[in-house]
């Protein structure tokens, strides 16, 4: 009987008082793509993390090939033959991809040799893998899809037969992710062993051949793909049966009240990122915005938020809201009746270091209701929270504890009672249960429901396809800055929406 | 102006210009490797003192040298400490050894020659003297190219010639060897060395004890070359001209030394001239002490291309979360 | 998580940083041959045991509570404004001015007008750096300090060329008027009955800093202003979600900060010096930046570190009058402290979150990435 490739046994991590990873044993059989999946936050990246050498375990042992090995650092990973693929890619972004693939595995001291041993095996490569690249361009100027190609070159040129690849389909269209996985199945077919974490089922299904199910630290379950389903797969993540669907009735949608025509939005680098969008949201429904991350949604939130500016018109309730100049800002925005629970709730709903009732007045700090004077009332904001926390169910309610002290959902609850409370006409969110416990989730999804119900308009975008059409009543796909098409929930489904996705219009 | 005077204002230029290269070459180092360093300033102070010190009481100027560097390197290994393994901010530790080296300097100048913090005046084998290259003497009598050889090029104590090398020694490094290349990702994007197996921690050290080293050097230079003994405050925010000129030239060798002769030659002509009458206007000295710090002003406003600094720089390296 | 108790957060964390300090200048001191329980007692006494050592530990203060909470404010909007030196530079220039060139009937008239012109002057200073940062992202840190350099040159150009009275070879301006002359603290105590020291130049600007110390924290921690420096220093990102512009917020915070570094020059150039003189900062505008950090930069804790720096410079003074210890030693003390509070913050801090840590570890265990 060969040896796994990999054996990982007891091993266990604490970050501070939060335990990651507790006990966790897992194989994996040479020349096997094996899955690992769980929500955010069961500790899978941490996991991986721990084998090749980025974090420390506290506890615990690898096996390589049947063999203990020690993995203080990234340094023994490589020597161990693991190449990792990180979520957020680990490359110099104005270095070229030569000098990224060689970087930390140059032969000798000086760069000339190094760079042409590079150029060669590169070639070798792309013929024995079909993964093509220009090997003179710059990180910064190349796609994501590319710069993907370029971290798992990084580890074929050294020599790696396990690679770790952590939720490498985030960034990428369904078209990207097939090609992909095609280049995995060809790793696979050349013996290489391949570690894929995920939390999209459906790429467990389609490509692994075990798979594992880690759930809050723990490894829940390790089963063959070809023995298990989506649904109980789905079970096991979450521990009980999950509501896919939300409950609610059909909308009855009421006036248009945003009103959104030719918007185009430029980033820093004068690149055109919005490229003429049109939509409109009526009162009573949900329109919810699909696509691929980094394709305009986030664009769109900031300036409909206030905080990036474009040209184009956008009314609410007929009136012109400002696009430029000093009325188009958060502040102004809030004023007109919209109100935002922005995609990072981490860096932009919240101030982490701010008590909850500071974060209560945050982007309402002008509010009378919270000022006497020029002086804030801090008293009426504590008594406003708590209401509001109690209303919300934020656990532990304490109006005195730092944001950072509550969990992700109940974080989200604070930013989702200071704005759904505010009674705007308008409401956008965006990845409104992203690192939300299943509980909470349950719980925002029925807040905005009932938001709609009392007649209001809500502007949802999320890169969960599952929860876009759970929960809108209309879905529009973005595609590289434009909408692609707008369906209704009801009527369409995961193909047809992942092909618009894709830029593919039927 | 007759062309003796210019050639002696040049000569002057490269005299001055030397002690504001090295530290600009100290200060490219760590910066290139992440490490902002507003305490090159205090790095020259401690190394003159040091090494004014040193030499005067072996009366080696070599051992001077040494001793110089030594001062320095503490402070940088100070510096590491803060910014690299405590994760601290690099802007303020750089701030506080600029005030050590400004206490400690005094300090110990007064207790160990209680000369009223300066240091004896160094001479002979306690200095470093000019010394002549090849040919000077017989070319001297060749017009034009005489005098600006044996006046100009010639005649500079050794360190002015090592500051010198140092600018091609720090581009091929740089931009030629694997240290170059690990040194410029890790200031880029330390996350991309760490995975790639290769020491963050060990690199930014390397990089700050070059600056070091390059700082220590400069110090020597002013308190053994440049003058004859260790005076309270002599580097006379070179430091932050060197810092400027870093800026100035975007953190490549080459502008650097372009940049640090400008730099010089405003100096020098601060010195030779106080008040510069041009007809019209009379240009106050105080203007041209203060121009390189205006012209960094206007660099950093954005005229002539943005200075973009290297993008992990001032940032402490914490893997995430 | 907050790992540790704010207790230990506000007072331990700062107090052992003191501690390391302290033990540090106590080897320099025993390394320079002199005693260091003899100097303490000496700097005790000098500084603290006389109400003409109060005059001048109280005089100092007043300086570093300006600076400091100029120091402060720009931290608050995550700003770190080295300039303190240059800013109070011309806030003398702006205190001269309104000094010299305008006949004050009485002097409480005059403060105010020197108040607003130090502030004026301090804030114009800080303002191109501020404009630079906010709108080009121009590096503050480098401006200010290039600042600080281009005002010693502006300074020596107007002392030596513009406002030194003729046939003097001074650089510095003429003596103020007798009638802008402020009251010290001995002819203010003098009516309550107190006898405070004639000779110590501490005066009614300690008032004045007083009072700036409560309006800054009135400003930071009650008003909606003060809420968005915060906001804007914790998270560009969400002040900019927030509707907190980012151009406004920084120039408001580095105008006040400049305006408190300026503000500076009512105390040593009116109420001490009387007249403007070329190194009248004497380096307050960067013992600021160690007060704030002291402090916290809050402003009870600035105006407790600005007491504590008070006494080191007296102290000092005095050390450097009966022994061999230069005046320079206060130098190296203040590094230290800008070291263990400042830039070796986590040394003192990983030890005793480890502490708090183990002492919580028994209890509940969660799961989380």
């Amino acid at each position: 009987m060969t040896a796994p490739a990999i054996e990982l046994k007891g091993i266990s991590k604490a970050f501070g008082p939060v335990q990651a990873n507790k006990d966790i044993s897992i194989r994996v059989m040479p020349g096997t793509i094996h899955g690992i999946i769980g929500e955010n936050g069961a500790g899978k990246s941490t996991l991986m993390s721990i084998l090749y050498g980025f974090y420390k375990a506290d506890a615990g042992e690898v096996f390589i090939s049947g063999n203990r090995t020690e993995i203080p650092d990234s340094q023994a990973a490589i020597a161990a033959g693991i190449g990792m693929v990180f979520q957020h890619f680990k490359l110099v972004e104005n270095f070229t991809v030569l000098e990224n693939i060689i970087l930390g595995a140059e032969d000798g001291a000086l760069l000339r040799p190094s760079l042409a041993k590079a150029r060669k095996s590169l070639l070798e490569l792309e013929q024995e893998y079909d993964l093509k690249v220009d090997p003179d361009a710059v990180i910064e100027e190349i796609g994501v899809g590319m710069q993907q190609r370029v971290e798992i070159l990084k580890a074929l040129y050294r020599q790696a037969n396990i690679l770790i690849l952590d939720e490498p389909t985030g960034v990428l269209t369904p078209a990207e992710a097939d090609q992909l996985f095609r280049i995995l199945g060809r790793l696979k077919d050349e013996g290489k062993t391949i570690i894929l974490i995920t939390h999209k089922l459906r790429e467990i299904m389609d490509i692994t051949d075990t798979v594992s199910v880690m759930r809050r630290g723990e490894m829940t379950a390790t089963v063959k793909t070809s023995e298990t389903s989506p649904e109980h797969l789905a079970e096991l993540m979450v521990g009980r049966k999950v509501l896919l669907r939300v409950d609610k009735t059909p909308a009855q949608p009421g006036n248009v009240v945003l009103d959104v025509q030719n918007l185009r939005v430029r980033d820093e680098q004068g690149v055109e990122r919005l490229k003429g969008i049109d939509l409109q949201v009526r009162a009573g429904e949900i329109l919810g915005i699909a696509g691929v991350a980094g394709n305009g949604q986030s664009e769109l939130l900031e300036v409909l938020g206030g905080y990036a500016t474009g040209t184009g018109t956008i009314t609410l309730n007929g009136q012109p809201i400002d696009l430029t100049g000093k009325n188009s800002d958060g502040r102004s925005r809030r004023a007109n009746g919209i109100a935002h629970v922005p995609e990072d709730r981490q860096r932009e709903g919240l101030i982490m270091d701010f008590s909850a009732w500071e974060n209560t007045a945050f982007g309402y700090h002008h509010d009378p209701r919270y000022a006497s004077g020029i002086l804030m009332n801090n008293a009426a904001i504590k008594a406003d929270t708590q209401e509001k926390m109690d209303r919300f169910d934020v656990r532990p309610p304490h109006p005195h504890l730092a944001a950072k002290n509550f969990s992700g959902g109940n974080q989200q609850k604070i930013v989702l009672a200071r704005e759904i409370e505010r009674n705007p006409d308008l409401l956008l969110v965006g990845q409104p249960t992203r690192g939300v416990d299943i509980g909470a989730i349950e719980f925002i999804h029925q807040q905005i429901v009932a938001l709609r119900d009392q007649g209001k308009a809500v502007l949802l975008v999320s890169v969960e396809l599952e929860e876009i059409l759970g929960l809108a009543d209309r879905v529009a796909v973005m595609f590289d800055g434009q909408i692609m098409g707008t369906r209704a929930a009801t009527d369409t489904d995961e193909k047809e929406l992942g092909l618009l996705m894709a830029g593919v219009t039927a | 102006m007759d062309f003796l005077t210019l050639i002696q204002i040049l000569d002057s230029s490269v005299r001055l210009a030397t002690p504001l290269l090295l530290a600009c070459l100290a200060g490219l180092f760590s910066e290139r490797a992440g490490i902002f360093d507003i305490g090159l300033e205090g790095k020259m102070l401690a190394a003159a003192m040091f090494s004014a010190a040193t030499a005067a009481i072996t009366g080696n100027v070599w051992l001077g040298l040494l001793a110089g560097i030594g001062a320095s390197m503490f402070l940088s290994i100070i510096h590491g400490l803060a910014s690299i393994t405590f994760r601290g901010n690099q802007l303020i530790s750089g701030v506080a050894i600029n005030f050590l080296a400004a206490g400690i300097t005094v300090l110990v100048a007064q207790d160990w020659f209680s000369q009223g913090g300066r240091t004896p005046q160094l001479s002979g084998a306690g200095r470093f003297e000019g010394f002549d290259l090849p040919f000077a003497d017989s070319l001297g009598s060749v017009p034009i190219f005489g005098p600006t050889y044996s006046e100009l090029v010639s005649g500079h104590s050794i360190l002015v010639y090592i500051a010198f090398l140092a600018v091609p020694a720090t581009w091929y490094v740089l931009f030629r060897t694997r240290f170059g290349l690990r040194l410029r990702a890790v200031g880029e994007n330390p996350a991309a060395v760490d995975t790639a197996g290769v020491s963050v921690v060990g690199l930014r050290y390397a990089a700050v004890a070059i600056c070091g080293v390059l700082c220590g050097i400069a110090g020597a230079y002013l308190a053994t070359a440049l003058q004859a003994g260790f005076v309270k405050d002599m580097t006379a925010g070179r430091g932050f001209i060197a810092l400027a000129a870093l800026i100035f030239a975007k953190w490549r060798p080459w502008s650097a030394l372009w940049t640090c002769l400008l730099f010089g030659f405003l100096q020098a002509i601060a010195l030779r001239f106080q008040n510069i009458d041009l007809g019209v206007i009379t240009v106050p000295v105080q203007l041209m002490d203060a121009l390189p710090y205006i012209l960094v002003v206007v660099i950093l406003a954005g005229v002539g291309g943005k200075a973009i600094p290297p993008r992990a720089g001032g940032e402490p390296y914490v893997k995430e979360r | 998580m907050d790992v540790m108790p704010k207790w230990a957060e506000v007072i331990l964390v700062p107090l052992i940083s003191l501690i390391l300090a302290a033990i540090l200048s106590a080897l320099v001191i025993l390394a320079i041959g002199e005693d260091p329980v003899a100097a303490v007692r000496l700097m005790i006494t000098g500084a603290l045991g006389s109400t003409y050592g109060w005059g001048y530990t109280l005089y100092y203060a007043t300086n570093f509570m300006f600076t400091g909470l100029a120091v402060a404010i720009a931290f608050h909007a995550g700003l770190f404004n080295i300039g303190g030196e240059g800013q109070a530079m011309l806030g003398g220039l702006g205190v001269a001015l309104v000094c010299l060139f305008i006949p004050w009937p009485h002097w409480s008239m005059a403060l105010i007008a020197a108040v607003v012109g130090s502030a004026v002057f301090g804030a114009l200073w800080a303002a191109i750096p501020a404009y630079l940062q906010a709108s080009r992202g121009s590096h503050i840190v480098i401006t200010t300090i290039m600042f600080n350099f281009i005002a010693a040159a502006v300074l020596n150009y107007m002392l030596v060329n513009v406002l030194r009275p003729a046939g003097s070879m001074d650089p510095a301006t003429a003596r103020f008027d007798e009638a802008v002359h402020l009251p010290s603290l001995h002819e203010m105590l003098a009516p309550i009955g107190i006898n405070f020291s004639k000779a110590a130049p501490a005066n009614v600007s300690l008032v004045v800093a007083l009072i700036a110390c409560v309006l800054v924290w009135l400003l930071i921690w009650r008003t909606p202003l003060g809420l968005e420096i915060r906001s804007f220093g914790k998270s560009h990102r969400a002040a900019r979600y927030a509707g907190i512009g980012a151009v406004r917020i920084t120039m408001i915070a580095m105008l006040l900060s400049g305006g408190l570094a300026g503000m500076m020059a009512i105390n040593n150039v009116m109420g001490e010096a009387e007249r403007l003189v070329l190194n009248a900062v004497e380096g307050a505008g960067f013992i600021g930046i160690a007060v704030a950090l002291m402090g916290r930069s809050h402003p009870f804790g600035v105006f407790l570190a600005a007491i504590l720096f008070g006494f080191l410079y007296q102290g000092g003074a005095e050390l450097a009058l009966w022994t061999s210890i230069p005046r320079e030693l206060i130098v190296v003390i203040q590094a230290l402290v800008i070291l263990f509070t400042g830039a070796l913050d986590n040394m003192v801090r990983m030890p005793l979150e480890r502490m708090f840590l183990a002492m919580r570890r028994r209890p509940n265990v969660q799961a989380g990435e």
